[in-house]
C-alpha cells in the first residue's frame, strides 16, 4: 500500500468514528484528505468510487465494523459511520501473571498462519496496556502443530457451514468424499480430530485431520446447523475406555542383558542359570506375541502354548520371507549398490 | 504466496500498526522510541516513520488541533493528542481463536507449573471476545512425572536417571544437566545434556523409570542448547540410514506413525522410505511388525532380520534348560 493511500485510511478510519451521523460517499470525498475529485467529471467520479469501494473493502478485511445506514428516511442515500464501541477492544484487565501467560500463549503456534493471528493478537493487547513478561515461562513448554485442514474446519465449525472433503485412511486404498457439518474440533494426545454429522451416514463421527487429503470445502449457507446442545467435543474423540484386562499370563526366557523393553512390563524376572524368567500380564495372546517377536532370540515363550504357537508362526512367516537381494531386483531402477547403508 | 498477496497482506499490516501504535503509545507516555519499535518487532527507523506518518492524519478540519500530536524528548516520545484512536482495534476472529486455543493448550499441558493464572487470562479473554471458539484439548500425561522433572529443571539440579532406550532396547543410569521440559505430540520429554553421550538428549517421560535429584548443581557446557522441535521430535537426518519397507494392509499405520521421506501408496503394497537412528531399532521394528513387512533396502536389514527369526525359531527347537523350567513352574 502506498503511503498516500495508508494516509488517507488513517484519516477515513478517525474520521468515521468521529463522527455519530452516517457520512455519505460525496460528503467524505469532500472531507477526507485522498478523495479529491471533481465529482460532475464522470470519470473522475468512476475512479473515487473504485478508490472508495477498495477502501471499504481494506477496513472490512483488516476487522473494522464499517457500518451503511441512513440518519432519516429522507436521506437519498446511504453513509457510513463506525461505531466505537464495535470498533474498540473491550478493556481485558490481564494481572501481570496472566498477561504473561497470554505471551507465552501467543508464541506456542508453529503454524504459520496461527502464528501471525495469535502475535497480531497480542500486538492489540499490548495497545491496550498489557505488558507481558517476556521472561516468565510454565516449566513445561508444549509444542504445538497443526494440520493443513485445521484453519478451514475451525472457520466451518464457527460459521456452522457445511464441507466435503476427501479423506483416507490407510487401510483403505483410495479417499472417499465425506460430508460433514461440522460441529468442533479436537486435540487428544498430539493428534487434530474434527467431530460433526456426517451426512452420509447420518451419524456423529470424527475424523483426523492428517488423513483429510487436499482442500477442505465449505457448502451451501451459513448458520446450516445446530450442534447438539450441551456439545462435548472430547467424548467423540476420548472415549475413555477402560484398560483392557490384563487377565492373560505368560511366562518368558530372557536372555540376560537383553529385551530391556520385556523386562519393565514383566510382573517379576526371575535369574536362573539357563536365563531369566519373565512373567507378563497381557490382554491380547496375538498382540502379546507380535511385540514378542520384536525381540527376536532375547526371548522365548514358555508359557501358554497359544501365545508360543503364535509368536512361532510369525517367526517362521518372517524366516521364510524371499531373500532380499531378489526383492532388491523388483524395485525397479533403483541399484542396491548406490544406497547408504 | 503470489505477490500480489504478499503485497496486500504488508500492507493490510500497516495500516494494522498504525491504527495500534497510537493506543500503544497513549498507554506508555515517554516510551523510548528503541524500546517501542523492539516491543513492536520493527527498526526505530520503521517506528519514526510511522510517527511522521500519524503526524499528518487527524479529525476533519485537519488543523493544528485536530492532527494526532506528540511531543518528543530526546529519543523519547509522548502521544499528546490522539485524534479519538484511543482504543487498539477489536480482535479479529482469527486473533481470537489463536490466542484463545492456545491457552487451553496451556491450561491443558501436563505438569504446568501454575495453571491458576492460565485460567483467568482464559476466562477473561473468552467473555472479551465474546465467543468461544468450538476448539477443545485435552493432552493427558504423567503429570506427577513431568512436575518432577519440571522441578529439577527450576533448581538447576542435576538428576541420574534410569531411563529405558527404546533404541537400544536397554535400560541404563546416567547423569543429566536438565534444561527443559517439552510437551510434543502427547508425549513430555526432558531435555538434558547427558554426560554419558556428551550430547544434548530427548528422554520421554513415560521411558524415565527412576528419577534422582542430585546435590550438585546442573552444570551443562556452553553448548548444550535445547535442540529446536518445531518440525517434531525425530528430526530426520540425511546422514542417518534410510530403511526401505514393502507394506502390507494391516502395518499401512506406519506411514502415519513415523515421519517417513518418502511413501509410494499406488498399489495395495506400500513402499515406505524412513530414515533410522539405528539399524538394530530397525530390525525389532521390522520383526514386530511382522510378515506384513518386507525389508527392501538395505540389504543388511533385511538379512538381519531372516537371521534374527532363524536363531529364534532355532532356540524353540532345543529344550528349556531344567533351571528355567523349575523357575516357570513356581
Amino acid at each position: 500500500m502506498s503511503r498516500a493511500r495508508t494516509e488517507r485510511l488513517v484519516n477515513l478510519v478517525i474520521c468515521l468514528l468521529a463522527t455519530r451521523r452516517f457520512l455519505t460517499a460525496a460528503q467524505i470525498a469532500a472531507t477526507v484528505p485522498g478523495y479529491e475529485h471533481d465529482p460532475d467529471d464522470p470519470r473522475a467520479h468512476e475512479a473515487f468510487q473504485r478508490k472508495f469501494e477498495r477502501d471499504k473493502a481494506e477496513l472490512r478485511a483488516l476487522g473494522v465494523p464499517l457500518e451503511t445506514g441512513t440518519d432519516s428516511i429522507f436521506d437519498p442515500e446511504p453513509g457510513y459511520r463506525i461505531a466505537r464501541r464495535q470498533y474498540a477492544l473491550p478493556d481485558i484487565p490481564l494481572a501481570p501473571d496472566e498477561a504473561a501467560v497470554v505471551g507465552l500463549a501467543a508464541r506456542l503456534w508453529q503454524h504459520a498462519e496461527l502464528a501471525a493471528a495469535a502475535s497480531s493478537g497480542l500486538t492489540k493487547l499490548r495497545a491496550a496496556g498489557v505488558d507481558p513478561d517476556p521472561h516468565v515461562n510454565l516449566g513445561v513448554e508444549p509444542v504445538v502443530t497443526v494440520d493443513p485442514a485445521f484453519p478451514a474446519l475451525v472457520a466451518a465449525a464457527r460459521a456452522r457451514q457445511e464441507v466435503h472433503f476427501d479423506y483416507r485412511v490407510p487401510e483403505r486404498d483410495a479417499a472417499t468424499r465425506r460430508r460433514l457439518q461440522p460441529w468442533g474440533v479436537v486435540c487428544w494426545r498430539g493428534r487434530w480430530y474434527v467431530v460433526g454429522h456426517d451426512l452420509d451416514r447420518d451419524a456423529p463421527r470424527c475424523f483426523r485431520l492428517s488423513r483429510v487429503v487436499g482442500p477442505v470445502r465449505p457448502t451451501g449457507p451459513t448458520d446450516a446447523f445446530t450442534p447438539p446442545p450441551e456439545l462435548d467435543l472430547l467424548s467423540y474423540v476420548a472415549r475413555e475406555r477402560p484398560p483392557a484386562d490384563r487377565t492373560g499370563r505368560a511366562t518368558v526366557l530372557l536372555r540376560p542383558g537383553y529385551a530391556d523393553g520385556v523386562r519393565r512390563f514383566a510382573e517379576r524376572v526371575t535369574s536362573t542359570p539357563d536365563g531369566d524368567v519373565a512373567v507378563l500380564r497381557y490382554h491380547c495372546p496375538e498382540s502379546l506375541a507380535a511385540w514378542l517377536v520384536g525381540y527376536g532370540s532375547h526371548v522365548r515363550v514358555l508359557d501358554p502354548p497359544e501365545v508360543r504357537e503364535a509368536v512361532i508362526s510369525r517367526l517362521k512367516e518372517i524366516a521364510n520371507q524371499p531373500s532380499p537381494r531378489m526383492l532388491a531386483a523388483a524395485v525397479a531402477g533403483e541399484p542396491m549398490e548406490g544406497r547408504a547403508a | 504466496m503470489s505477490r500480489s498477496r504478499a503485497g496486500g497482506a504488508a500492507a493490510a499490516n500497516w495500516l494494522a500498526r498504525l491504527l495500534n501504535l497510537v493506543p500503544y503509545l497513549l498507554a506508555r507516555p515517554g516510551i523510548r522510541i528503541a524500546d517501542a519499535a523492539a516491543d513492536l518487532g520493527v527498526s526505530e527507523q520503521q517506528l519514526r516513520d510511522d510517527l511522521r506518518l500519524l503526524w499528518v492524519c487527524g479529525l476533519p478540519g485537519y488543523g493544528p488541533g485536530d492532527l494526532i500530536d506528540m511531543a518528543f524528548d530526546g529519543d523519547r516520545v509522548t502521544i499528546t493528542y490522539s485524534a479519538g484512536i484511543d482504543r487498539p482495534l477489536r480482535l479479529t476472529p482469527d486473533e481470537a481463536l489463536s490466542l484463545v486455543v492456545a491457552l487451553r493448550l496451556l491450561a491443558e499441558t501436563p505438569g504446568v507449573t501454575d495453571r491458576a493464572p492460565v485460567e483467568r487470562a482464559l476466562a477473561k479473554l473468552e467473555a472479551a471476545v465474546g465467543e468461544r471458539p468450538p476448539v477443545a484439548v485435552r493432552i493427558p500425561g504423567d503429570a506427577d512425572q513431568l512436575q518432577r522433572l519440571r522441578e529439577a529443571v527450576g533448581q538447576r539440579r542435576a538428576l541420574e536417571l534410569t531411563y529405558y532406550s527404546a533404541r537400544a532396547d536397554r535400560i541404563t543410569t546416567r547423569v543429566v544437566d536438565p534444561l527443559r521440559v517439552v510437551v510434543v505430540g502427547g508425549h513430555g520429554y526432558l531435555e538434558a545434556w547427558c554426560r554419558t553421550a556428551g550430547q544434548v538428549r530427548r528422554f520421554r517421560a513415560d521411558r524415565i523409570d527412576a528419577l534422582r535429584m542430585l546435590a550438585e548443581p546442573a552444570a551443562p557446557p556452553p553448548q548444550a542448547r535445547p535442540r529446536p522441535i518445531e518440525r517434531g521430535i525425530f528430526q530426520p537426518d540425511a546422514a542417518l540410514p534410510l530403511v526401505t519397507l514393502r507394506v502390507g494392509r494391516s502395518a499401512r499405520w506406519i506411514a502415519e506413525y513415523y515421519p517417513c521421506e518418502q511413501v509410494d501408496d499406488s498399489g495395495p503394497d506400500w513402499v515406505v522410505s524412513l530414515r533410522v537412528t539405528d539399524l538394530d531399532w530397525a530390525r525389532r521394528l521390522v520383526l514386530r511388525l511382522g510378515p506384513e513387512v518386507t525389508v527392501l533396502a538395505p540389504v543388511e536389514l533385511a538379512e538381519a532380520v531372516r537371521a534374527e527369526a532363524a536363531a529364534a525359531l532355532e532356540a524353540y527347537a532345543t529344550p528349556v534348560g531344567l533351571a528355567a523350567a523349575a523357575a516357570a513352574a513356581d
